[in-house]
């Protein structure tokens, strides 16, 4: 699965948006989510399964300090 | 968790003793004048002060002057160039104190606009500082007439420059008796220049503390007073140690008194835009600050656990990015037993932000003021990683305890923590030792050493004073004195140009080390911060994408600087839609509230580019001022390795599983056939030549050469052809 234009190989059938959140240890709330693209809503992300060849993006709106 | 609705208001100085304060006063100059109306945010006029013998002037500030530098930092900049000369060192007669609040300062429709610019020539970095400060004072020395104050000479005793905004007088008074800690000096001048309680709001005073007649690493404290608390609070204008500047003047405090705030002080051109553009910003606050960054909660200590979550966490001296003891310094520990809810806590008029959060009753464990209860303000995020997990200080007591006193004495947090973890890893080597320190045990997480070392900055004794020094000086005097590696030193020291890093872990994060490494000032983050979206989204991949990043961001968050702007409300909190833009890391929609609020106070439209090319000149004629100064050029763009990469044996293997990943899918080398010795070396020539490849592209996208020095064609771009400049280019071109 490829996760913000890298390869990873946690991939397993079933897995969700809200379980890779969780796996990434992404805590910070301001989070943008796109699969394939497709932008997807904070209450779909444990209902949004993924699967093996999505390109998924998960960015961190923080450019602040 | 303690409510504002349950804060007892504190205990105030007996009146006497102002009185006796008072008396001990002496007149040297006082100057009756004419105020001259704001018209869209200027007044077109600049207060100077000569300490040295007593001279007060107001100057007219010339069209040419407003066009090209607009305000705040950029007028601070400029005066500050016709001040000094290559040779003026920070405690030259002729450096300048400038400070300016910028054409939008002052406002009180839009969130963040109180804020003042300070400039001088740094102690610690021999170039010129900016810092960006909240608190009353620029907003009401504007309203007293004045776009910029500029201080320079030196007075022979200590002295208080008193504006009085609404009588028009500006007064010079010898203050023989008044405090040196700043949240006593500031209380006493409260007191002493209102009429009663209800006109407390309306003194505003800037002050340094005790430690800056001993040590560089001191700041500026602006005050504003807290009708809720009954207290005086403190904001700080904390890098490049302006407050040694300022002490070094003799001068004691500033005070300002301005009375009759109101919306259209500014006189702005379209007050409907700029009530529109307010009331929007201000729902959206209300609407999605609990579900995003909680900045009315805890403020910027938000992201504390955050950091540590992604690993950039400074601890131990930057090197490593996590604790395990986090949990006891997390933001819901400072929430829910410390700060306290509910206070409308902005630092200026407007703020619903409210992020300046304060601890009251705090009880202090240490020093002259132990067993007293105070209000400490904060902690904001970088007090919390400087003073605490830098140090190895997990305990969030200890942090509110530093906090206090680094503010009274005048200490530059940031700078603070940095000293320390330096020192302490320098003692944890053997580089220190209890002989050397005076006594002091200087291990990390050694909070009774930690608090001696503070109170000896602001005494003015012993092994604080050579902490205070900062880094840079720290490191000489190490190596000239105990024979210390200037390699090593130079590798763990966290400094570049002489200021101190301040608390980002950046080694993952090329995009960072040049956000730190490539700024004007020194590695402060307020010009890029750029971790996620370089580290973490992976969304700037290439050398020319950061380069890009660290040509709009620098520029995009100078603009703040030239109004008298606070950055926070830029991205702190985003539109409920801003996803769904185009750039969402831009927050597109609040970059138009800003050229909104722009035309609506000036009466200038702009556009992106137009407010980019603003900052530009203003950048660029920093970078020459810096060339000028004798810095400025690429080699003092070079980072201490500890920002770029593992410096110890013990960094490389508590990342072994990544760096190990790095040399195989970065470089095509086997790990498992190298020895850690030679991992680390091949990981540090990496990551130096990936530095400078994007040092190229950087200054390649800035327009300028590949020594750092803006081009004269850039210049001629940019409209800023001046003669000075050119000449300073051009000398360092033929060279
Ligand atoms: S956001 Fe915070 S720091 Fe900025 S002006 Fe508002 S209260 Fe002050």
């Amino acid at each position: 699965m490829l996760l913000n234009d890298r390869q990873y190989d946690f991939f397993e059938n079933g897995i969700t948006v809200q379980d890779v959140i969780e796996k990434m240890n992404y805590i910070y709330p301001k989070l943008i989510v796109k699969v394939n693209d497709r932008l997807i809503e904070k209450q779909d992300y444990a209902n949004t399964p993924l699967y093996e060849n999505d390109d998924v993006k998960i960015y961190h709106l923080l450019a602040g300090g | 968790m303690i409510c504002i609705k349950n804060i007892k208001p504190y205990e105030q100085i007996e009146q006497e003793e102002i009185e006796r304060l008072k008396a001990a006063h002496v007149l040297r100059a006082r100057l009756q004048y004419e105020k001259k109306p704001l018209f869209r945010g200027y007044t077109d006029k600049l207060l100077y002060v000569d300490l040295a013998d007593s001279k007060i002037r107001i100057d007219d500030i010339p069209g040419q002057v407003k066009e090209k530098f607009i305000g705040g930092k950029g007028y601070c900049l400029r005066y500050l160039w016709d001040a000094v000369t290559p040779e003026t060192r920070w405690n030259s007669p002729e450096n300048a104190i400038v400070m300016s609040a910028g054409p939008i300062g002052g406002i009180t429709q839009y969130p963040g606009a109180g804020k003042t610019l300070v400039c001088t020539i740094s102690p610690t970095t021999d170039i010129p500082i900016d810092s960006n400060v909240g608190g009353y004072f620029g907003p009401f020395l504007k309203f007293s007439g004045f776009d910029a104050l500029e201080l320079i000479g030196k007075a022979d005793k200590d002295v208080i420059i008193f504006i009085d905004g609404n009588k028009g007088t500006i007064s010079i008074e010898e203050a023989p008796l008044e405090a040196g800690d700043a949240h006593i000096l500031c209380e006493q001048l409260t007191l002493m220049y209102s009429d009663d309680e209800a006109d407390r709001k309306n003194v505003a005073v800037v002050t340094a503390g005790s430690a800056a007649d001993h040590v560089n690493i001191s700041m500026l404290n602006f005050s504003f007073y807290d009708p809720n608390r009954k207290v005086v609070r403190l904001k700080q204008a904390g890098r490049g140690g302006i407050g040694r500047v300022f002490r070094d003047k003799r001068i004691r405090a500033l005070v300002c008194k301005f009375s009759g705030i109101k919306a259209d002080l500014n006189k702005p051109h379209n007050m409907s835009i700029l009530n529109k553009t307010g009331l929007k910003f201000h729902r959206e606050m209300h609407d999605l600050d609990g579900k995003q960054n909680n900045m009315r909660k805890i403020g910027t200590a938000n992201i504390i656990e955050v950091m540590d979550a992604y690993d950039l966490l400074p601890t131990h001296n930057f090197k490593f990015g996590s604790h395990k003891d986090i949990d006891k310094i997390k933001s819901t520990v400072f929430i829910e037993k410390y700060l306290t809810q509910g206070a409308p806590d902005g630092c200026w008029y407007g703020c619903s932000m409210a992020c300046a959060k304060a601890a009251d009753h705090f009880l202090l464990k240490s020093g002259p003021y132990k067993g007293q209860r105070v209000c400490v303000d904060g902690p904001e995020y970088e007090n919390a990683a400087g003073l605490g997990s830098n140090c190895g200080v997990m305990d969030a007591e200890a942090i509110l305890e530093l906090n206090f006193y680094c503010d009274t004495y005048g200490i530059d947090t940031i700078s603070y923590g940095t000293c320390t973890a330096f020192a302490m890893e320098c003692y944890e080597n053997g580089i220190l030792n209890k002989e050397r320190t005076g006594g002091l045990e200087l291990t990390f997480g050694n909070i009774e050493a930690d608090f001696e070392l503070i109170h000896q900055m602001g005494r003015g004794e012993g092994f604080g004073v050579i902490v205070g020094m900062g880094v840079k000086k720290m490191k000489e005097y190490f190596i000239k004195k105990f024979g210390a590696d200037p390699a090593f030193l130079n590798d763990i020291g966290m400094e570049q140009k002489g200021l101190e890093y301040s608390e980002y872990l950046s080694k993952e994060s090329l995009a960072q080390q040049g956000g730190y490494g490539l700024t004007n000032k020194g590695p402060q983050h307020d010009e890029a911060w750029l971790i996620f979206m370089d580290q973490v989204n992976n969304q700037i991949p290439t050398f020319e994408d950061k380069a890009e990043a660290l040509h709009y961001f620098p520029m995009f968050r100078t603009w703040f600087g030239l109004m008298g702007l606070c950055k926070l409300p830029w991205n702190d909190i985003v539109p409920a839609d801003n996803s769904k833009t185009a750039e969402p890391a831009k927050v597109p929609e609040h970059v138009q509230n800003y050229l909104d609020v722009y035309e609506a106070v000036t009466g200038t439209k702009i556009t992106v580019d137009e407010m980019i090319k603003q900052s530009e000149r203003v950048y660029n004629f920093q970078r020459i001022f810096n060339i000028r100064m004798g810095k400025g050029l690429r080699v003092n763009d070079a980072s201490p390795y500890r920002a770029m990469g593992p410096v110890t044996e013990e960094e490389y293997l508590s990342r072994e599983e990544r760096y190990d990943k790095q040399l195989r899918e970065l470089q095509g080398l086997d790990p498992e056939k190298m020895t850690l010795r030679e991992k680390m070396d091949s990981t540090r020539r990496y990551r130096y030549e990936q530095y400078n490849r994007m040092t190229d592209a950087v200054y390649k996208r800035r327009g300028w050469t590949q020594n750092g020095v803006p081009t004269p064609e850039k210049l001629k771009e940019l409209e800023m052809e001046l003669p000075e400049l050119l000449e300073v280019v051009n000398q360092v071109l033929s060279n």
